[in-house]
């Protein structure tokens, strides 16, 4: 919980990494950049006082997640995203074993979501029902741009994708985390592209899209679906980080989703280790859209409460501490919508 | 033109850089000499040399590709530039993307089985959204500076638009989607040129909004990853293009 001027916040962080990507477990060069990727966002988004040294961002353990997230970082609560990315690392990124572990050792603070991939097919069905019954999974997190032998993607829509979902509606994994958002390899068609979302959030409203890194860089596009589709929510790992060096910006990326989705479809996430949780969770207390951007509403305590933690709270079902709770619709999928769908799905 | 005239004075490297100065990044809608996209020029007797570089080692291979290529093409158009090479570094499909520009390979023929259609879509795709920004840009300047009522916008003609940089932007995002740019044009259209329906507009206007927010975003985004990533190294901070020319001028 964060406390600042007479008002508790509940925290979620809905996405987290456990990672290892040092040179050990690197399998080949793409191992390389992608954490010299992530560590170049790092530095190039965080405060100086908080950015580590590049050691340290390759491998920082469970005790230091642990300090970071809960003890510094005023988390209520946290969930794992698994990032696997077996093409560049021997022992995958998202260390999968060690992060159930901490979350099977404190349930109370932590979620494990884990990652299928629908190009494994029905071998890869069958591995999803095993992990769903031994990880009593909730979430998946699932990256669309993966490469998977000759392929470099999918979309969520394609036949064998379709029929993982389904599968997850008959296991009880009702929150689909898809990845769109900065980082790894597409082509053609572009990857970042936010269609396929759109397809199935249509014919699967028992699932919750959340879409990390509300669609960035396409957040237009990811708007335009979202305002649609009552079951679409914007993650806000990697857009909120602009709130230190880019306030006006943030200020733009916050005014838009909370004009197109409403303040009960955005989730807050820090996406640790690629930043620290306390001071974005300090400075977003303390933002405010400038006075001269009146194209946008000031942003309320209870908006920011909802984003920050009860939002993902009745995704997950959390059980928020009575006297902090507020009503949201974030998992209602008959809820009013904004004000920008409302015109959208009218006209 | 001879080789002789261009390289006189340093016209050799003005005419490269302007060449350049015409590759957008199409996903935000500026020019790559802009962005700190050109890493260096080399000039000698037998041509030119470009190395470009790009914010990080994942930026999408197919708009990596596009833009290395569209280099090639503009280079090649400097009347008695001579051989042209163009060469993406740090990237990690430099060695496919080199290898095939140097082939003259094309999309598909770079990237194979991975490709399966040209890039014309995706350009497609982001002339489309650069026209939607420009043409906000337009119409929100004439909304905040004449009064104009949103449910005018449909009569707004472009030759209603004051001259400057922001409606010139607006005539080649429409020029280079193939849309008419006669002084009766309306201003307020569709991606393919037809007006929106006055009753759409405010909902469209404030869609086109969020198109420019993006690619603005984008760009500072994109900007501030290639200051981090070659902040440290021998290129320093400022991100210079550095240029070089041995070329003799007789």
């Amino acid at each position: 919980m964060y406390s600042k001027d007479g008002q508790d916040y509940y925290i979620v962080d809905e996405h987290i990494h456990l990672w290892d990507a040092r040179e050990s477990n690197q399998k080949n060069v793409h191992g390389k950049q992608f954490i010299d990727c992530f560590y170049d966002y790092h530095r190039n988004l965080s405060p100086e006082e908080e950015v580590w040294d590049y050691d340290t961002y390759t491998y920082y353990g469970a005790e230091r997640l642990m300090k970071d997230i809960f003890e510094d970082g005023y988390a209520d609560h946290a969930i794992f995203q698994a990032t696997l990315l077996g093409d560049f690392y021997v022992n995958n990124f998202g260390q999968t074993e060690d992060a159930f572990a901490l979350a099977q050792k404190h349930p109370d603070l932590l979620t494990y979501n884990h990652a299928y991939d629908p190009r494994n097919e029905e071998a890869g069905l069958e591995q999803l029902r095993r992990d769903a019954d031994r990880m009593q999974l909730k979430g998946v997190k699932l990256y669309t741009a993966e490469w998977h032998g000759d392929s470099r993607g999918y979309k969520l829509d394609d036949p064998w994708s379709r029929r993982y979902l389904e599968e997850c509606i008959k296991l009880g994994i009702t929150n689909i985390h898809v990845h769109k958002g900065p980082t790894i390899r597409p082509l053609d068609r572009d990857a970042f592209d936010v269609a396929d979302v759109d397809k199935v959030a249509t014919d699967y409203l028992d699932l919750k899209f959340i879409v990390e890194h509300v669609g960035l860089p396409r957040l237009e596009d990811f708007c335009w679906i979202a305002t649609q589709e009552s079951n679409v929510i914007g993650g806000l790992a990697v857009a909120i980080p602009f709130i230190h060096t880019r306030p006006r910006y943030f200020a733009q990326i916050i005014g838009e989703l909370l004009y197109w989705l409403g303040e009960d479809k955005i989730v807050f996430a820090s996406d640790y280790a690629l930043w620290t949780p306390k001071w974005l969770i300090e400075r977003f207390v303390d933002f405010q859209i400038p006075e001269d951007m009146t194209e946008y509403a000031p942003i309320t305590v209870e908006q920011k409460k909802k984003i920050l933690g009860l939002n993902a709270a009745a995704l997950y079902d959390l059980d928020v501490p009575e006297h902090l709770r507020l009503p949201t619709s974030a998992d209602d999928p008959e809820a009013e919508v904004a004000p920008g769908a409302q015109e959208a799905v009218s006209s | 033109m001879t080789r002789a005239a261009l390289s006189v004075d340093g016209a050799v490297e003005a005419a490269v850089l302007e060449a350049l100065g015409t590759v957008v990044d199409p996903e935000l809608d500026e020019p790559i000499t802009d962005l700190g996209f050109v890493r260096s020029i080399a000039i000698d007797d037998v041509g030119v040399r470009v190395h470009l570089r790009l914010p990080t080692s994942f930026c999408s291979p197919n708009f990596a590709y596009l833009m290395a290529s569209d280099a090639v093409d503009a280079l090649r158009g400097v009347p008695g530039i001579g051989e042209v090479r163009v060469l993406l570094d740090d990237h990690h499909d430099s060695d496919k993307i080199n290898a095939g520009l140097e082939a003259e390979a094309g999309y598909r023929g770079t990237f194979g089985v991975e490709a399966e259609d040209s890039l014309d879509e995706l350009r497609l795709t982001f002339r489309r959204k650069a026209h939607t920004a420009a043409m906000e840009r337009c119409v929100e300047e004439r909304l905040r500076n004449t009064g104009m009522a949103v449910t005018d916008v449909y009569r707004l003609r472009l030759r209603n638009l004051p001259e400057g940089e922001r409606t010139s932007a607006l005539l080649r995002r429409r020029a280079a989607l193939g849309l008419g740019t006669g002084p009766d044009e309306q201003v307020f259209v569709d991606d393919q040129g037809r007006p929106v329906p006055p009753d759409d507009i405010p909902l469209r206007l404030r869609f086109a909004t969020s198109v420019r927010i993006s690619i603005e975003g984008n760009s500072h985004f994109c900007r501030g990853l290639l200051a981090t990533r070659y902040a440290d190294g021998p290129d320093g901070a400022d991100l210079a293009t550095r240029i070089t020319n041995t070329r003799r001028t007789s």
